[in-house]
């Protein structure tokens, strides 16, 4: 039963709590007003109120073509999130519904596998990248996001389908399905829900990437945070062109991000807080 | 009969994911490892030859290797301070009773979503900008001076934007145990005369033990990979101030091609992580059963 809370106490954490949340929003707030306002508007000093000009956005666009890491983004995050989702779809149902004695050690060396510092093995794959021509390819970066975020998508399709009843599994053999129909029929529905958390977690991790997106790339296959990386020795003054890109940069992630906080929890904690 | 063609059947599923998996944890370690052995230069190709310990050595006699070292403590401690009590202070706010709290929790989680090179320029030039950031504008309107961040101040500007980022991911764990406590424990303490204090210490934070673990340990391992905020503002500078060991061997393997000692410190850098991943496997491996 919820406690009776006097209303004055509620406003008064209503205040404290409001103010905390847009003290911490505050520099993705005033990069989006900066955004809309000129670069002369930009570097007068502090100004919440801009003239709304939407030139920086296309600036951007026709300095930079940005377009091109935009779209470089979208394909390296959503392709890398899929290949990995056909490697981790079946061998998390495997572990789920036909474990063995091992299969808690697998799921443990797997999470292993993501301890390693990324910058440990930059060296060898910074000269396979080279040598074999994957450097500055999208192939060649989106099968590195796969590679690296394959445990995370293993572990949260596991717990996800951990939580789907054996006995239905188990009536559904019973009744003679095969193991085709009892994935098509009874297995994916009720999996749909958790491989649609897990794409959406493995995405915006993806998107976010960038140790390895700045090493591999230069120009053509470079993502928005190779791009956004590049803009760190600016030539001149950019205040609102660098807000109106890095607007742009986020705004997608940022509102998938707000409706998977739960799943967020569950994938980034391995299912260790739930 | 039938268990056994599903058995069989469920091995060849998860060998895609176990055979990728090993080939990309084994060959490239064993690469580096292989390379930090050797005397290997990218500049000067054809003069590769057997180094025995000495990238090791090097590395380790080198100032700025214990610079980095402390830095990457110095680092990861900062943040790992700020975010685990700003986390449970404004996860214990957000769980009281307010007005739009659905909002509240959208504006607190959403530094996370901001990718790091965004974050950390939004900081260095919107924010901590000397001219032209908010903080210059505030000491302005107060009459100092203001203050040069990344110049005066460059790791500690740098542990600024990472817990900036990393408070929403702690506040938003720490929130989900809290909102898995009993509420009628609280209460009937509450009943039985305990002061909030004497709550929070012996009913709440005793619940969320088990979270500020799991956020402790997670978030050093990516905290020992900071990288592309310190690309971004310093460049590790001025001199190594801001050099952390991600940023160390970075600059050794691309900026200098030392191939050998980059992979030695590659090598330093994979059993300093190590030690923390023990223990994080041994919190997630009890919750497994």
């Amino acid at each position: 039963m919820a406690r009776a809370v006097s209303r004055n106490t509620k406003i008064g954490y209503t205040i404290a709590a409001w103010f905390v949340a847009l003290l911490i929003f505050f520099p993705i707030l005033y990069t989006i007003i900066t955004s809309l306002k000129t670069e002369q508007e930009a570097i007068s000093g502090f100004n919440l109120i801009p003239s709304f000009t939407l030139q920086s956005y296309e600036d951007v666009q026709s300095q930079y073509n940005y377009i091109r890491p935009f779209m470089n983004s979208v394909i390296i995050a959503v392709g890398s999130t899929i290949l990995a989702l056909i490697v981790a779809i079946p061998a998390a149902w495997a572990m789920a519904f036909s474990p063995t004695k091992r299969t808690k050690d697998i799921l443990m060396w797997m999470l292993s596998t993501k301890m390693m510092p990324a910058v440990a093995v930059l060296v060898p794959i910074y000269l396979i990248f080279l040598r074999t021509g994957l450097m500055d390819t999208r192939i060649g970066l989106t099968v590195m996001l796969m590679l690296i975020n394959l445990p995370i998508v293993v572990w949260m399709l596991y717990t996800y389908f951990r939580e789907i009843p054996g006995e239905i599994l188990e009536a559904a053999r019973m009744d003679g399905a095969t193991l085709g129909q009892e994935i098509v029929y009874v297995l994916t529905p009720m999996a749909v829900p958790g491989i649609a958390s897990t794409l959406l977690l493995n995405i915006i991790l993806a998107w976010n990437e960038s140790f390895w997106t700045i090493q591999l790339t230069t120009t053509n296959a470079a993502p928005l945070s190779a791009f956004i990386a590049s803009f760190s020795s600016p030539q001149g003054l950019f205040w609102a062109k660098l807000s109106a890109a890095s607007v742009m940069a986020i705004a997608p992630i940022l509102i998938m991000g707000w409706f998977s906080q739960k799943q967020l929890v569950r994938g980034l904690t391995f299912g260790a807080v739930k | 009969m039938a268990t056994r063609q599903t058995q069989s059947l469920a091995r060849l599923m998860r060998a895609p994911a176990i055979i990728l998996l090993l080939i990309w944890m084994l060959v490239p370690l064993g690469m580096t490892l292989y390379y930090s052995f050797l005397n290997y230069n990218l500049l000067s190709p054809g003069t590769t030859s057997w180094a025995g310990w000495f990238n090791y050595q090097y590395f380790y006699t080198d100032p700025a290797f214990f610079q980095s070292i402390w830095n990457t403590l110095v680092l990861v401690l900062g943040v790992l301070l700020i975010t685990v009590c700003g986390g449970i202070a404004i996860a214990l706010l957000i769980d009281k009773p307010i007005f739009g709290q659905g909002i509240v929790r959208i504006l607190v989680i959403s530094p996370f979503f901001v990718m790091p090179p965004v974050a950390a320029l939004i900081w260095k030039n919107m924010i901590m900008h000397p001219s032209y950031g908010v903080f210059a504008d505030i000491a302005k309107f107060f009459g100092a001076t203001p203050v040069d961040w990344f110049a005066q101040y460059p790791l500690l500007s740098i542990i600024l934007i990472v817990a900036w980022q990393w408070l929403p991911f702690a506040t938003l764990i720490l929130l989900t145990a809290l909102q898995s406590l009993d509420g009628e424990q609280v209460e009937a303490a509450e009943m039985d005369g305990a002061s909030a204090f004497a709550r929070f210490t012996h009913l709440t934070l005793p619940h969320m033990s088990r979270a500020i673990t799991v956020v402790i340990l997670i978030q050093t391992i990516f905290l020992l990979g900071v990288y592309a905020e310190i690309l971004v503002t310093t460049n590790g500078g001025p001199g190594y101030a801001s050099t952390n060991l991600t940023y160390l061997i970075y600059r050794a393997a691309r900026l200098n091609f030392d191939i050998g000692g980059a992979a030695a410190g590659g090598i330093i850098a994979v059993i300093l992580a190590n030690i923390v991943a023990i223990f994080l496997m041994r919190a997630v491996g009890k919750n497994l059963d």
